[in-house]
């Protein structure tokens, strides 16, 4: 297909699209990337995430002991998990690879951080489809596998940070009928 | 709690502090995902998940994974991890208590830092597996 269609193009028409239990794995979408999105890196946010995971870190509450300790706020390890919150409704990785969350999973999920994050840095970043496959279920039916791949830069262009997510989808409820 | 470890004194096969939270409740869900903006019905909706033949709502994976890694900040320091991936076995539901234990696996230097790697589990009250992860930490 010459002209695949990107994210912000392909969206419009995803929300009327109904999908059916058919479970062919589309590979044409692997490399399908979105917009740029953004987000800055809030203190107020950073200790609430800590707060909520129930790190008691001074790091994360006390701004005047990370300061001294550690040149700045750091982040919680999954705190980039927060910038889903900055890519809804524009784009949801599940949509445009026609995932259905409802029959699926997250099955794995990994935080590469290549630099240090602090409160008070913005970060850009886009998500990529960086895989899709699917393989033979434990009990029987083929399982739909996506892996999403999210890029992190900071305001001075340095990459930060890389996030995948492997997303499964099992068979079809239906076949067992 | 700041880098609590130096990269001298880590052996591999050490183990990382073994950290026990919960029993977990419908709040510390809740809560999560209002941290998180993590708003899917499964993790708060009683009548949704029912619906799709779940006893309880279900305890967000990244919840779990996010308290595990303090494992790690409490091992290495907060700032240090280089990387952390998890891989979600099982579901967990309020009332479970989980048990996170860790272990270094390898020590090395590279890009002018001094890093361990190592696993992570995370288990139920019962011992089951909820998730296994592994990661990678810059020491001082």
């Amino acid at each position: 297909m010459a002209t695949r269609p990107t994210i912000a193009n392909w969206l419009p028409n995803c929300s009327d699209c109904k999908r059916t239990v058919e479970l062919v794995v589309d590979r044409s979408y692997i490399g399908l990337c979105s917009r740029t999105f953004t987000m800055p890196i809030e203190w107020g946010k950073v200790r609430e995430f800590a707060r909520a995971i129930k790190d008691p870190n001074p790091a994360y509450m006390d701004p005047e002991f990370a300061r001294r300790v550690h040149g700045g706020i750091p982040i919680p390890p999954t705190f980039l998990m927060t910038s889903m919150a900055w890519e809804i409704p524009e784009w949801e990785s599940g949509r445009v690879i026609q995932l259905d969350y409802g029959n699926g999973v997250h099955g794995e999920q990994e935080f590469e951080l290549l630099r240090p994050i602090f409160v008070g840095d913005v970060l850009s970043w886009t998500q990529r489809i960086a895989d899709i496959y699917e393989k033979a279920g434990a009990r029987g039916g083929l399982m739909k596998f996506a892996v999403i791949e999210g890029n992190y830069f900071n305001q001075r262009g340095e990459h930060v940070a890389i996030s995948r997510s492997v997303m499964i989808e099992f068979p079809p409820k239906a076949s067992a009928a | 709690m700041a880098a609590a470890v130096g990269y001298d004194d880590v052996k591999v096969g050490d183990e990382l502090p073994r950290l026990v939270i919960g029993p977990l409740t419908r709040q510390d869900i809740v809560q999560y995902a209002g941290a998180a903006w993590d708003f899917s019905p499964l993790h708060y909706d009683q009548p949704f998940v029912e619906a799709a033949g779940l006893p309880n709502v279900v305890v967000m994976g990244m919840f779990t994974a996010g308290m595990a890694s303090r494992c790690i900040t409490d091992f290495a320091g907060a700032g240090q991890v280089r990387d952390y991936k998890v891989r979600f076995v099982a579901r967990l539901y309020p009332g479970d208590t989980i048990t996170c234990t860790g272990r270094v696996t390898r020590k090395f230097q590279a890009g002018g830092e001094r890093l361990v790697e190592g696993e992570l589990l995370v288990t139920n009250q019962k011992g089951e597996v909820a998730i296994s992860g592994s990661f990678r930490a810059a020491l001082g």
